[in-house]
């Protein structure tokens, strides 16, 4: 994924500095809560809600079940209708066919839909190395480039920052980009909208290239789906002469019908509206309307190693609406950043460690960024069983195990730092089948209960640093029984 | 062997434990959520969609076909348009009253000489009562999609009940996909800003919808 997270701390160093700054969590916790009680309105709305839930999860597991048959009918279509598809294994391979597309019109500058994937691939930095300049043009997104910030939620990148913020933001950096913030600009929501308007508008006016993602792909037809509000995403598809799109391939569904599931449950879901305010469809070139050339690059960048874990792969049946940011409290407080991915939250938890592997600290600390209360899932749109992956995950980092990286198979190593775990589970393990043992060391731990420490020596301290170590009763459960039972079942 | 290749065989790999069925999702997947939301009658359908309009910020107004002309002038005159888009379509009758100089829609047109132009009057192809949606796809009298993007003010005429369907699986029935298509629920607007919800960033800041009828 992209260079920007290069050396990123592990999520606990992460989240215990984040949750220290008052504004980000003040910031956070009022977003957070806004849209999570819109959202339940508009759900409640719709009486068969769990039936397009279900439905939206049974399209998703079909298609990764047929992955393959879909994507090669994705191509067909689309090149049919007078588009080119391009296939590109990973995030390098990705960077170098839109460089060489956007190379070949002669332009140095292109204009960008905020899409997750080419921030999943670092294409603005990858353009940027050769000399092409990518302009985000989505409110949020140009907020984050202003102020040489990343994003930290997957629908509302600038969640993080308040009005007052992004007005200094403005007045400092937009006259380094193009047309200045107007003198004397104030905190005010709809000024601060004007501003980026007018800024914008001389680069959606002259651009000659946009780079968009894609919110659905359909199997059948060949239509390319994106969702926005600002019309941002309309100016990007419709105004440039060349347009390309860069699409993870789980982004497929089969058929045009099965976007009367999705387009009811994406929008409310995600910024808690029965429709979002412009949605975008289309189809190869159109004569006349629109791009005269059109290209769709199908990224794999870690989706097919992802696809290849039985319990794992159900995280690409996601649909980015972020509603399982939003009612996450380890999110609430943490904030998109400290999950050192471009995914955030609890879906960026199960997400990035499979796309990236779990080699490094931040990846592996990932599945451990969660209580596992459960919230995620109720609210997923598409039944991702985020919990389950979690844990699982979690398995992966303690144990290590078979897994596929790249394509091919390999024996994953146990995570450094989980060898206490690993011993203390297998002391447990023994104690449990041995009853002599497991009674003698329980009355010794009673006995001694005076004695005990408040935190744990040696590699146990850091386990203890975040939790209060149980208090061992006066007398083992067994012993209690024993003596106000005698051993005999109750006749209550 | 080429990228293509390595991924297409990458999925079959990983999917070694699927027996495929061969069912396509329509077969394989339940559709047994509703096709539209409550029992309404056609009127009530398009009081529906005019309220869900007016709730996400579009100015609402109804009227017949002979005072569809005057309606169209007033608006017009209240946003102080000096030049008026008009697609190849388009009802003549529609701007038959009012006073601002036509522009065609033409392909030659660059997009700085679309952003000197005030209004956009255009029809549309249906609207979508339970969600407030008008969907655009180019077919005569709504022109190419950049000119309801690019106008600050934008007049959509709607023909009730004909062109007014409940939900979104009934607009998805009737539409083309090989159309371009674009749907459009209140104006422009972002929420970017602490979640607060400002209408008009980049797309018309103004949406009149006229339902006629």
């Amino acid at each position: 994924m992209s260079g920007t997270f290069v050396g990123m701390p592990a999520f606990p160093e992460a989240a215990s500095r984040a949750v220290r700054d008052a504004t980000l969590r003040g910031n956070l916790r009022h977003a957070t809560h806004t849209i999570r009680a819109k959202r339940a309105q508009a759900v409640a709305e719709l009486s068969d809600w769990a039936a397009l839930r279900t439905a939206g999860m049974r399209i998703k597991e079909h298609t990764l079940r047929h992955l393959d048959r879909y994507l090669v009918q994705l191509e067909e279509s689309v090149t049919a209708a007078g588009g080119t598809v391009h296939w590109a294994l990973d995030a390098e391979e990705a960077n170098r066919i839109v460089t060489r597309l956007v190379q070949e019109t002669g332009e140095s500058e292109v204009v960008k839909v905020k899409s997750m994937a080419t921030q999943e691939i670092g294409l603005n930095e990858a353009l940027a190395a050769e000399g092409i300049r990518a302009y985000e043009t989505d409110l949020a997104e140009l907020i984050v480039q202003l102020g040489k910030d990343r994003p930290s939620h997957i629908l509302v990148p600038a969640i993080h920052r308040n009005r007052g913020e992004i007005r200094d933001i403005f007045r400092t950096e937009m006259g380094r980009w193009g047309r200045p913030a107007p003198e004397g600009l104030t905190d005010a929501p709809a000024e601060l909208a004007e501003a980026a308007r007018r800024h914008l508008r001389e680069k959606f006016l002259r651009a000659k290239v946009g780079i968009s993602g894609a919110n659905f792909m359909v199997a059948e037809t060949g239509t390319l789906v994106v969702v926005e509000s600002e019309g941002n995403g309309r100016m990007c598809l419709t105004l440039p002469q060349t347009l390309i799109s860069v699409v993870g391939i789980e982004k497929v569904v089969p058929a045009w019908r099965d976007l009367e599931v999705f387009l009811q449950t994406l929008p409310r879901s995600a910024t808690a509206e029965r429709m979002n305010p412009y949605t975008s469809m289309w189809t190869g070139t159109t004569d006349g309307d629109g791009p005269r050339t059109f290209h769709l690059v199908l990224l794999d960048n870690g989706r097919t190693d992802t696809l290849a874990d039985r319990v794992g792969r159900q995280a690409l049946r996601c649909i980015r609406c972020s509603a399982c940011l939003n009612v996450c409290p380890v999110y609430e407080r943490a904030g998109g950043h400290a999950y050192g991915s471009v995914y955030p939250g609890p879906i960026g938890a199960i997400l990035s460690p499979q796309l990236r592997g779990t080699a490094s600290a931040i990846d592996a600390s990932l599945p451990y960024a969660s209580s596992l209360c459960g919230a995620c899932y109720d609210v997923c749109p598409v039944a991702i069983d985020i919990p389950e992956v979690l844990v699982h995950l979690r398995e992966r980092v303690v144990e290590g195990g078979p897994a596929v990286r790249e394509g091919n198979r390999v024996v994953l190593k146990p995570a450094k730092g989980h060898a206490a775990e690993r011993a203390a589970m297998r002391a447990a393990r023994w104690a449990f089948t041995r009853p002599g043992a497991l009674r003698a060391g329980q009355r010794l731990a009673s006995g001694t209960r005076r004695l005990h420490p408040r935190t744990l020596p040696g590699p146990g301290r850091a386990w203890s640093g975040t939790r209060d170590l149980p208090a061992v009763p006066v007398e083992p459960f067994r012993d209690w029984w024993q003596r106000t039972h005698g051993g005999k079942e109750g006749t209550g | 062997m080429s990228s293509r290749e390595r991924i297409l065989g990458r999925v079959r790999r990983a999917l070694t434990d699927v027996v495929p069925d061969g069912r396509t999702s329509t077969e394989a997947v339940p559709r047994n959520y509703l096709r539209a939301h409550g029992e309404r009658s056609t009127e009530q359908t398009v009081q529906l969609l005019a309220e869900n309009l007016t709730d996400y910020r579009a100015i609402v107004h109804r009227c017949d076909a002979e005072q569809l002309p005057d309606l169209v002038m007033r608006l017009l005159a209240e946003h102080g348009t000096q030049e008026v888009l008009v697609p190849s379509g388009l009802p003549p009758a529609w701007l038959s009253a009012a006073d601002p100089v036509r522009l065609a829609d033409r392909a030659t047109s660059t997009a700085h000489e679309l952003d000197r132009v005030d209004s956009v009057v255009t029809g549309c192809t249906l609207a979508i009562a339970e969600t407030g949606t008008l969907v655009l796809d180019g077919s005569p009298g709504q022109g190419r999609r950049r000119i309801s993007l690019i106008p600050d003010h934008h007049i959509c005429v709607v023909r009730v009940p004909d062109q007014v369907v409940a939900s979104v699986p009934q607009a998805l029935e009737r539409l083309d996909p090989a159309r371009p298509s674009t749907w459009i629920s209140g104006p422009s607007a972002t929420s970017d800003i602490e979640l607060n919800r400002v209408e008009g960033v980049h797309g018309p800041r103004k949406l009149d919808v006229v339902l006629l009828g």
